[in-house]
């Protein structure tokens, strides 16, 4: 039994939207980040189905390694969080109007 | 779910539970592997920091003020329809059925082998990219902007 590679596709395709939809209505820096996270999980589906398409194994290792760059940026990111939250009391992105121009 | 929900700490939990899900469907696509990695690395390493840091802030409702404007908000759902028609709409062009695979697709030592066998110079690299990480962490938490 076979599955078509377009449902993995059109699920990857519209997780990618969720995630881009949290980027922009939501106001909680972490939770603008873990719709972030959500873009680079619907990026590794639709890897991994094209390298079960493809019968290629490279798409495992590029979904490694962009699993690895996920946990140093959400590393990164999180003490981000933690040093505005130290200055500024608030993860509300909104409040955040230093670099405004 | 993860979007919608008010409270972060159930956004963290419908995250997780979106990424248990994904990674049956890695599965099905065998890569075991990056199923397994995907339940250790993200849901018990990534999510649980992600928890951590929201315990530690200890953000309150009130803290976050009113909602978005409504013409965002609008803004932001046209814009994602949109895009998901677009990618549903080429994806749908390419009409390919997932054949069956070997044996030993995706499994540890296969991966394993492309792992440190054509693909090493990137794997070293993301160590580097660990350390930096880990440095750069650190500093961001302990020092204190005036």
């Amino acid at each position: 039994m076979t599955v078509p590679l377009d449902y993995y596709i059109i699920l990857s395709a519209f997780l990618f939207v969720v995630g881009v939809i949290g980027v922009v209505i939501s106001r909680n820096l972490i939770v603008m980040f873990m719709s972030v996270e959500i873009m680079l999980n619907a990026a590794n589906l639709a890897m991994m189905a094209f390298s079960r398409y493809l019968k290629n194994m490279d798409g495992h290792v590029f979904v490694f390694l962009v699993m690895a760059v996920a946990a140093a940026e959400a590393a990164v990111g999180l003490a981000i969080i933690i040093a505005v939250f130290k200055n500024r009391e608030t993860v509300n992105a909104d409040a955040l109007n230093l670099m405004k121009w | 779910m993860v979007i919608t929900v008010r409270n972060p700490v159930g956004s963290v939990l419908y995250l997780i539970l979106s990424l248990l899900a994904q990674s049956v469907l890695y599965v099905q696509l065998g890569g075991l592997f990056v199923a397994a990695f995907l339940v250790l690395v993200y849901g018990g390493a990534i999510l649980v920091l992600f928890l951590f840091v929201i315990m530690l802030l200890n953000i309150r409702h009130s803290d976050m003020g009113p909602d978005n404007a409504p013409m965002i908000k609008s803004f932001a759902w046209i814009f994602g329809i949109v895009l998901l028609a677009e990618t549903v709409w080429v994806a749908m062009s390419a009409k390919a059925r997932l054949s069956l695979v070997a044996e030993d697709f995706g499994s540890v030592p296969e991966v394993a082998r492309l792992l440190y066998g054509k693909f090493v110079f990137p794997f070293e690299l993301t160590s580097i990219l660990l350390l930096a990480a880990i440095i750069g962490a650190v500093i961001m938490a302990k020092r204190t902007l005036s």
